[in-house]
């Protein structure tokens, strides 16, 4: 049944059904963005007691279509100082890497459809972790050349900025991860949510969960750490210089990569399908409680957004290096301390 | 610059606070207490728990919902005495009012305009005649004219007026597209007014 190459890394599927799954994918990405959206600006406003948009559609629910056809209906306009070929290609490298990271979140299980089996999830690689931070590096590529090809002192140090933040949180995220790692002792993200059939990793890695959350928060360039945007300081940041569709595009970026963070909490500390209490619900069931779980983490976000004042640079480099670090540290040593006594 | 400031390294302890300064403060002199310098592991689980609270004050307005008045739907309520628009008014055509039933209230007087700080009346008066009676008096407003745009609602003008002719209304949604729109005639203010604004009632 398995052919070519992905046959040898234990991969199952037909091309056809990779194909469809891509499209799928990314169809699906496509959605939530634009539910994020209303969703967050809603939520905003009632954390800050108004109703938030209200007027397109019914409850404002269109409100995202109508700042998505204006965004798109506008002039395509580059400054003089703009670097051309780059200033294009930097919002859809930041596309790219967020789309390809969702690609890894499994929504289920292996399903059996029509007697094909099905995983519920782009692609299962056995190195989940590895896969997810390269294209965290290379997303941020995204911001690095929007920002220094805009030709502008507000995008560039936005950029700058973004490259130093990067740096300091995806160390200790990464470790925050390792401690998940040991305990399930694969790199699978599929493999990650089986281990947690006894008890979600939330609770024996709490510690790495706030600390992977709280890297998110950096690596997503989200409030409290959106020091690349800082609108009160710089304006806009790296996409200071970027109107009509690529300004749509990093901004889609930034939501979805939102969301595979969201995901990723999920699948690795909030056993991903699994429900509690040894409720074993139909395959269908899987994706929907990966979606309920993944709004939990994006509720957080949202309600951090709407508490937090934004962090200075140099407290954000101290929390960073100074906390984070040596807690992620400290966990993934007393982790893998456990885990070799206890085998 | 450094020995400018005496008061800033002397802040450290309140009693060297009283002896930098030139004159006697008194009694106003209070010693400021300061919790000491948290240690890490005190100020991380101070920040954790400030988070927290912050975290809890914004999930209260959600719980509280919005205050948000949905403007052209809803209006604020005004109290009684809100000083909007102007009002003119008649005798109301009622009998105890007698012969002065349905008669403009002005008599052309003109305090009003010589009240008005802003300047935005103007009134220029006409004999009343057997076959004409406008008002009750000897004269009436042949022209009423009052320029909103310059008008600054003080109220001066109902204060002014001997006979209660004018009063100040509640509406206050006089936007127009012209200036010219905005000065409002005799027959526009004694028209009756478009209750368009909601009064505040008792207790509210």
């Amino acid at each position: 049944m398995s052919s070519g190459p992905l046959a040898l890394v234990g991969y199952f599927e037909p091309a056809w059904i990779q194909v469809l799954k891509a499209i799928l994918i990314f169809a699906i990405a496509l959605q939530l963005v634009p539910i994020v959206l209303i969703i967050e600006r809603k939520l905003l406003g009632r954390f800050q007691a108004r109703y938030g948009p209200n007027r397109v559609g019914p409850y404002g629910a269109l409100q995202p279509m109508a700042d998505i056809l204006k965004l798109l209906t506008k002039e395509q306009f580059r400054p003089t100082t703009s670097v051309g070929l780059l200033f294009a290609v930097a919002p859809v490298i930041s596309i790219l890497t967020a789309v390809a990271a969702f690609a890894i979140i499994p929504f289920g299980d292996v399903q059996d459809i029509f007697g094909t089996k099905v995983g519920l999830y782009g692609v299962d690689v056995s190195i989940g972790p590895l896969y997810l931070f390269a294209f965290g590096a290379v997303a941020f590529y995204g911001i690095m050349l929007g920002g220094w090809a805009s030709g502008s002192k507000y995008s560039f140090l936005g950029a700058m900025r973004g490259a130093a933040q990067l740096i300091s949180y995806e160390v200790s995220q990464g470790l925050a991860l390792l401690g998940v790692v040991f305990t399930a002792q694969t790199l699978s993200l599929t493999g990650i949510v089986r281990a947690q059939g006894g008890m979600w990793y939330i609770v024996p890695q709490f510690v790495g969960f706030l600390i992977f959350l709280v890297a998110g928060f950096a690596e997503t360039n989200r409030a409290p750490f959106d020091l690349t945007e800082a609108d009160a300081e710089l304006v806009g940041g790296y996409n200071t210089e970027f109107g009509g569709g690529r300004f749509a595009s990093y901004y889609f970026a930034e939501y979805l990569n939102m969301l595979v963070v969201a995901g990723v909490v999920t699948t690795v500390f909030l056993g991903g399908w699994l429900l509690p209490f040894g409720i074993h619900p139909p395959g269908w069931v899987d994706p929907f409680v990966v979606l309920f779980k993944m709004s939990l983490i994006t509720f957080i976000f949202i309600w951090i957004r709407a508490t937090l004042p934004r962090l200075r640079y140099d407290q954000l480099m101290s929390l960073g290096w100074k906390v984070l670090l040596p807690l992620a540290t400290l966990n993934a040593l007393a982790t893998a301390i456990i885990v070799v006594a206890t085998h | 610059m450094r020995d400018a400031t005496p008061t800033r390294s002397a802040s450290d302890s309140p009693a060297s606070a009283v002896k930098v300064m030139r004159w006697d403060p008194g009694e106003d002199a209070i010693e400021v207490k300061r919790s000491p310098a948290p240690g890490a592991l005190r100020s991380t689980w101070r920040a954790f728990r400030e988070t927290a609270r912050g975290l809890k004050t914004t999930f209260g307005r959600i719980a509280e919902g919005p205050v948000t008045m949905q403007y052209p739907e809803e209006k604020t309520p005004v109290y009684p005495r809100f000083r909007g628009r102007h009002k003119l008014h008649r005798f109301e055509d009622i009998p105890q009012h007698g012969a002065q039933a349905g008669l403009e209230k002005c008599v052309g007087c003109s305090l009003c305009a010589a009240a008005c700080p802003a300047d935005c009346i103007r009134v220029v008066a006409a004999e009343n005649t057997p076959e004409n009676r406008v008002s009750p008096g000897e004269r009436y407003a042949a022209v009423y004219e009052i320029n909103l745009s310059r008008c600054i609602f003080c109220g001066y003008c109902e204060v002014a007026c001997p006979f209660d002719a004018i009063t100040m209304g509640h509406d206050y949604e006089l936007s127009d597209y012209t200036r010219s729109d905005l000065i409002f005639t005799k027959e526009m203010l004694l028209a009756e007014p478009i209750e368009r604004t909601p009064l505040r009632q008792e207790g509210e």
